[in-house]
This record gives C-alpha cells, sequence and structure tokens, in this order.
C-alpha cells in the first residue's frame, strides 16, 4: 500500500476494509515449513482450529492445504496433528530451497 | 453446540496476515471467539498485543467492527456501544441481533481494566467481556501483571539471587467475576477448542453480562518451543493449575476432571520462565505452588458439589 | 414562540439535553455538575427522554462508554467538572482523534489540589490541546444556548469535532436566572436526526476503530484534525447565525461590547465578561473609554477576529482564571498576546478567581484602574497581577 496523504485517507484512522491484513503477507517470517500429506490426512482439523494465523486451508469441512502467504511456520498443525496421523511435517525452508 | 467440523463451515472472522509472533495462542484463541460468536458482533480490545497486532494502519484483521480506545477501558467502551444498540433498537432504527465482546489481556483486565470492568458487569450490560490471560504485561515486554503466577520470572520480577521471581500468587479474577453474581461466568482455553466455543456460544446466549477467563499461552514470555502452545495449554488443566469451569447463575460445573492430576512441576519444566525454580534453594517454591493449585482445586470441587445440590 | 423560564445553569444544560433527547447520556456525579445530571435523571425516570441512561463507575469510564456509544452511531453525550475532567484526560483526546461528534458540558471548577469545589478554569483550560472545540458561556441562556449549538457544530460533516460547553461552576450552574428556551418541537427540529459516517453497529460494512497508527500515518491523522479545527471557525459563525434566526439570539466566536471608540479593554471567558459589562458602562458613564471583548469560542482560537476587534484599543488587559505555572503569562494571556503580535497595544495579564475567589465589580474596576496605570507608563506589564490574592 502506497503512503497516501492526509487528504486522501478516512479520518480518524478509520479502517475501511474488514479484514484487508489478508493483502500483508507474513509468510516470509517462516524457518520452517509445514508441509502436508493429503494421503495421511483424516480432516479431523485439530490444526485448523489451532492456528494462530488462520492458514490452515479448509473447504466443506475438509483440509484443503497450507496457506504459504501467511503461515509463520511455528508448527503447532504438525504438533497437534494426531500422533497416528503424522499428516504434517516441519521442514527447513532452506533445506527445501536446496530440493 | 456445533463441532469442529460445523464451526470450519463458517466464515473464518480473524484474517491471517496479522502480525502476532509465531505460535500465539491468544490468536487462536481470537478465531475460535470469532467462529462461535459469528459476523454480527461488536468486538472491542484493550491495549495489548491482540489490538497491537490486528490493527497496525491501514491494516485490520478484523472482519467484525472492531473498536480499540485505551488500555482500562474495553469495558466500559463496548458497554457504551450496547447502550446505543439498545436505545437505536427501542427506537427502531436497527432490529438485527447483535453480540458485544469486550476482550483485554490480563493486564488490562486482572490490574489496568478491573474497575471499569466491574462497572460494565455491575450495570447489566448484554455482553462479554473475555480476558486472554497470557499472565503477564507482554506487548510491553513481559512486565508482571495481577495474573502472573507466582514464582515467574518476568521483566519486573527477574530470577534474582535474593529474589526468585514474582512473589504473590495471582488474584483470583475469576472469583472477583463470580461475586458479582452475573449470569454466566466460566473458564476456558483454546487448547480445548470445543469446550472453549461452547462456553462462547452459551456466554453470548444468556441475557446479561457474563465472563471469561481465558488462559492463552504466549510462547515468548512464558519461553517454551512455539509449537506446544496448545499442548501447554492444555496440560494447564490437567494440572489443574488452570481448572476449566462454568458457573451458570451461581452453580458451579467443572468442565473437565483429569483423571489423574499431573504435578505442577510437569508444567512448569517445560517453560522457561520458571527455570530457575529448580534450583535447590527455590525448590519449596514449586512444593508450595502445587499445595496452593491442590488447596484451590479442592475448594473449587467442593463449591461444585454445594452448588449443584 | 419561545418559553421564559427561571433555571440554574445546570438545569438549562439539562433541558438543552432533555430537548435535544440524545440516543445515549453517561454520567458520574461530580460537584458542581450533579445538578445537571439529577436533573437529567428526573427526564429519564419520568419517561421524558428516549437516552440510554448509563451511570458508570468513574469519569474515565463515562468518557470511554460515550466514544463507544458515538462510535456505535449514537448520539451520545456527558458531563463533568475539574478532576472529573481530569480522569477523562486520556480519553478525552482519544473522543477527538476518532472525531467522534460528542458534546459535553464542563462545569468550571478549580483543580485539585488542594482539592476545592469552586469555579476556575484550570479544568478546561489544561486539555485546550486535545482538539475539542471549547465554547465558554456567559450565563445560564448561554449555556442552554450552547449545548443546542454544540450538536449542530460538532457532527458538521467538516468539524466532526467533539464540543465542550463550559460554564462557571456554582456562579453559572448554581445561580436561578430567568432565561427563554425554545419550544419542544423547535429544538427537535433544530436538532434533527444524526447518522453517522460509520457505525460499530453496521455489521455488514465492518470498520475498525482505533487502529496502531504509527510513524508511517500518525502524522496524517493529526493533520486532518487540523483543518477539522479550522473548518469549525466557519461552522460556529453559521451556526451561531442560523440560531439567531430560530431563537432572535446569534452567536460569533467572539463578542465585542462598547469597543467601538474604547482605548482600554478587558479580555475575558465566562461569568466575569458579565460583571465586566456592568462595570464598563458604570465607567462609561463617568466618561472613561473602555470595553470588553469576550471570547465564546476558545478553540478553535479565533486570532483574527480579535485582532481585529482590538485593532483601536491601546491597553489590554487579560483576566485569566487559571495560572500555566512557569509560563510568562495564563493560557488566554499568551494566545492574545500572540494575536496581536505586531500590534501597538500594550497587554497586561490579570489572574484572577481560583479556586472560586470572588471577582467583585470593585475588583474589575481595579483592573481598569491599573490598565491606566500601565498605558501611562507608571507600571511595567512584564509580570501577570494576581487580583484579590493577599499579601
Amino acid at each position: 500500500m502506497s503512503d497516501k496523504a492526509w487528504t486522501e485517507i478516512p479520518m480518524a484512522g478509520i479502517i475501511e476494509e474488514a479484514g484487508n491484513a489478508q493483502t500483508y503477507e507474513t509468510g516470509s517470517w517462516r524457518t520452517y515449513r509445514p508441509v502436508w500429506d493429503s494421503g495421511k490426512c483424516i480432516h479431523c482439523l485439530s490444526c485448523w482450529i489451532a492456528c494462530p494465523d488462520s492458514s490452515i486451508l479448509v473447504k466443506d469441512g475438509k483440509m484443503t492445504g497450507i496457506d504459504l502467504e501467511h503461515c509463520k511456520g511455528c508448527g503447532i498443525c504438525a504438533f497437534e496433528c494426531p500422533d497416528k496421523i503424522t499428516a504434517i511435517e516441519m521442514k527447513l525452508e532452506t533445506d527445501i530451497a536446496d530440493d | 453446540m456445533p463441532g469442529l467440523k460445523q464451526l470450519a463451515q463458517r466464515e473464518d472472522l480473524m484474517s491471517a496476515g496479522h502480525r502476532a509472533c509465531a505460535g500465539c495462542l491468544p490468536m487462536t484463541a481470537m478465531r475460535q471467539i470469532l467462529l462461535s460468536a459469528g459476523k454480527d458482533t461488536v468486538c472491542g480490545c484493550t491495549t495489548g498485543c491482540v489490538e497491537v497486532v490486528t490493527t497496525i494502519y491501514p491494516y485490520t484483521a478484523w472482519r467484525t467492527p472492531f473498536i480499540h480506545n485505551a488500555f482500562e477501558n474495553s469495558a466500559a467502551t463496548i458497554s457504551g456501544a450496547e447502550a446505543a444498540y439498545r436505545s437505536l433498537r427501542k427506537q427502531g432504527k436497527i432490529d438485527k441481533e447483535i453480540n458485544f465482546i469486550a476482550m483485554g489481556g490480563d493486564g488490562g483486565t486482572y490490574d489496568i481494566g478491573l474497575q471499569a470492568l466491574s462497572g460494565a458487569m455491575e450495570r447489566g450490560h448484554n455482553m462479554l467481556y473475555i480476558c486472554y490471560d497470557n499472565e503477564a504485561y507482554m506487548n510491553t515486554g513481559i512486565q508482571r501483571s495481577g495474573g502472573t503466577p507466582r514464582g515467574t520470572a518476568t521483566s519486573t520480577t527477574p530470577a534474582g539471587k535474593v529474589i526468585p521471581g514474582k512473589q504473590q500468587y495471582p488474584k483470583p479474577l475469576t472469583d472477583i467475576m463470580i461475586a458479582h453474581e452475573i449470569p454466566y461466568v466460566a473458564q476456558a482455553t483454546p487448547g480445548y477448542p470445543k469446550d472453549m466455543t461452547d462456553k462462547i456460544e452459551k456466554a453470548l446466549s444468556i441475557e446479561g453480562p457474563a465472563f471469561m477467563n481465558v488462559l492463552a499461552p504466549c510462547t515468548r514470555g512464558w519461553r517454551y518451543p512455539m509449537e506446544e502452545s496448545m499442548d501447554i495449554a492444555r496440560q494447564a488443566v490437567e494440572t489443574c493449575f488452570w481448572p476449566i469451569y462454568e458457573v451458570e447463575h451461581g452453580k458451579i460445573t467443572v468442565s473437565r476432571k483429569p483423571k489423574e492430576k499431573v504435578p505442577i512441576e510437569e508444567w512448569l519444566k517445560r517453560q522457561g520462565r520458571f527455570r530457575h525454580l529448580f534450583r535447590e534453594e527455590n525448590k519449596h517454591i514449586i512444593a508450595e505452588i502445587q499445595a496452593e493449585v491442590d488447596r484451590k482445586w479442592d475448594w473449587l470441587l467442593k463449591r461444585e458439589e454445594l452448588t449443584q445440590s | 414562540m419561545a418559553r421564559r423560564l427561571i433555571l440554574s445553569g445546570n438545569d438549562a444544560a439539562a433541558e438543552a439535553m432533555r430537548q435535544i433527547d440524545p440516543d445515549v447520556v453517561a454520567a458520574f456525579p461530580i460537584t458542581p455538575q450533579t445538578e445537571l445530571m439529577h436533573k437529567f435523571a428526573e427526564f429519564v425516570a419520568d419517561g421524558d427522554v428516549k437516552a440510554e441512561f448509563v451511570l458508570v463507575e468513574s469519569e474515565h469510564s463515562a468518557m470511554s462508554a460515550t466514544v463507544g456509544a458515538s462510535a456505535a452511531g449514537a448520539r451520545a453525550m456527558t458531563a463533568t467538572s475539574a478532576n472529573g475532567l481530569a480522569l477523562m484526560w486520556e480519553i478525552v483526546y482519544i473522543a477527538a482523534s476518532m472525531r467522534l461528534p460528542i458534546v459535553m458540558p464542563v462545569i468550571n471548577r478549580a483543580l485539585s489540589g488542594p482539592i476545592n469545589i469552586h469555579c476556575d478554569h484550570s479544568d478546561t483550560m489544561g486539555c485546550r490541546d486535545s482538539s475539542w472545540i471549547q465554547l465558554y458561556s456567559e450565563s445560564a441562556q448561554e449555556a442552554y444556548d450552547n449545548v443546542l449549538q454544540a450538536i449542530k457544530i460538532a457532527e458538521h460533516p467538516d468539524v466532526l469535532l467533539p464540543v465542550m460547553v463550559t460554564f462557571d461552576g456554582f456562579i453559572i450552574s448554581h445561580t436561578a436566572e430567568v432565561l427563554e428556551v425554545l419550544e419542544d418541537d423547535e429544538a427537535r427540529k433544530w436538532a434533527g436526526e444524526y447518522t453517522a459516517k460509520y457505525s460499530l453497529l453496521n455489521t455488514d460494512d465492518p470498520v475498525t476503530f482505533g487502529p496502531l497508527d504509527l510513524q508511517d500515518y500518525y502524522f496524517e491523522h493529526k493533520r486532518q484534525q487540523v483543518e477539522a479545527m479550522k473548518n469549525a471557525r466557519g461552522v460556529i459563525r453559521e451556526v451561531g447565525a442560523a440560531y439567531g434566526k430560530l431563537s432572535g439570539r446569534s452567536y460569533d466566536l467572539i463578542e465585542s461590547y462598547r469597543l467601538e471608540d474604547a482605548d482600554t479593554a478587558l479580555v475575558a471567558l465566562g461569568s466575569t465578561a458579565g460583571t465586566t459589562k456592568v462595570v464598563i458602562d458604570e465607567l462609561r458613564e463617568a466618561g472613561r473609554k473602555v470595553g470588553l471583548l469576550k471570547l465564546r469560542a476558545f478553540r478553535p482560537f479565533p486570532g483574527e477576529e480579535i485582532k481585529a476587534a482590538l485593532a483601536g484599543v491601546k491597553t489590554v488587559g487579560v483576566l485569566d482564571r487559571a495560572v500555566s505555572f512557569g509560563a510568562p503569562g495564563g493560557p488566554l494571556e499568551k494566545e492574545i498576546k500572540a494575536a496581536l503580535y505586531g500590534g501597538e497595544q500594550t497587554v497586561g495579564n490579570f489572574v484572577y478567581g481560583l479556586g472560586g475567589r470572588d471577582m467583585s465589580m470593585g475588583d474589575i474596576k481595579s483592573v481598569f484602574d491599573e490598565l491606566d496605570a500601565i498605558s501611562a507608563g507608571k507600571q511595567s506589564v512584564d509580570e501577570p497581577r494576581f487580583v484579590g490574592v493577599r499579601g
């Protein structure tokens, strides 16, 4: 977002566009990347309800992927994935880049 | 009350792209609150981590109406919005049902905002106040609050050679709110999402003021690995350090009674803020904390029995 | 058709509030504001108003709840005095920065300590930089008229700033006076309906109020407030003229009294302006060319108008009912001096009436005498004088 003059912005610091933080990317904060194995996933949604960054993508009650533009790589999703399932694995971003 | 599958059909009213630390459980709490409350909800928050990370101008992560006023007054601010709603509704200028939720961290609730909270609850506004309790002033750099547990090392109660962290037990905020004799009071944590979201829906469905105290671990302030946030929250319940329970019109129901109470030491040792307690000369503090946890848990069970009968 | 009533200042302000019938009024008691809220409480209890009356546990919460109500699109009011205003302070600034058109009667009282319940202007002068419009009232009539005008000024789309209507504690607030009030239907029509541009209750198009505003935009938002305050000057005059047509009582930013040919003039705010007018009439009869400049609006400060009004005056005495400790003069004097900068006038400063100390006609006359001595070169103007202080 470009910096605007005082005459060009709403008064009082009102933010008119609800949820526009969605356009702000936080994915570059990540050191580890959650890598999701859709074949293993049982769609229990434990990762989705735990994610602090609204970055577990779901549709019709099922997980569809991970929003890597915003995921900060905390690893809560992998930790919460049931022990017998382990559908999410945390991998070093640098290792993935090397791949 | 909806399960996860049903909740997942709803719109996520907290957008991504907020600036909370990785692993921030208060933000998980916010998501759960909004999933339960739905879009027709006016939210307010005190100054603090959640407010700061979600509303860095010109960005907002809120997909509901949101107001931040100051540190100590989210209860008063939302009480004013709720009064406006009642007035406009009475005049026929608005007809939809709207929820009113005021939020604050433990600093904004146990300490500087306690008066405004007490006033709003006493006045009987139809609103829910949620304290997201991360047990210190995290936003300003991890200073002790009235909600910080005994023994905690914080920036203002460091683990020194003479004084090993915070000396006092936390203020019994939830009990203070129970003493207000409002229709609904609960303790919860996003670590148990079903319990948490059910309680929010119930709190909002009850006419009159409601209060929830929500334990929301802070990876930076508590110093544990960030992926463990949910587990740390759950273990706080399993140790009975943070009992989850609800109080409906004075009747206490404990939501979860661990089959085997996990020793508090297990929880403390996972967190850097308590590391100094494991030094030989400080170990007596752990025993004292355990005794206090036991005393309060037993008292809660007794009160449950008394109020249920 | 106007009605004539006998009302105290507090009752007059409450009467204006009854007629406006705001959506939300939040209140916490403090002397000398209390009777205003007692009166309004009676209106609520008797069903004469539709307002939700939120009886909060502190002034801090009074202003906070008013902010919440106003942000929810309601017409919202509160009232306070002195320490109550001081406790609100933080939120007074926030209300203005959120551009919420709140109207708040402030019944002027000395700010502690030591604690004192009587009039001076230390309370409102202290928050002169808060971006609230400040209208000072000379009488209960003006208190009533100013409250009615304040909502039109505050809610004007070019302004959207909160307004303090001030009147002197006890001197006006508790003194009965014959005044004219509008008929209810006239007043209701004047007040009209308020439609907020943004409302928290609009859940279909949600907005965020009060974000964290850092180095990149905070300054721009402050610049907007500067502009709004600038716009308020014209709006106050427009509203004052329109109110004149309705009521027969027109208002401006300032009021000149017998200034046309005056050599010596006093500048005053509030009830003292009324006393000064009587003194001027007496001195005029004795052949002295004296006059008064009364400021109605202190914020926005009408510098150009003051300069024009005092253009022909040689010696100006500024009456300050507040001290600006460590500053060269009182808060009013400093700004009057700045407005007159480059002019020929000699300006003397008179601090008076702190903590409700009476400012009698004799005291005002002695101030005119001192101004004569100053203009004759017999006294310096370097230091403020303290009228009526012992020793």
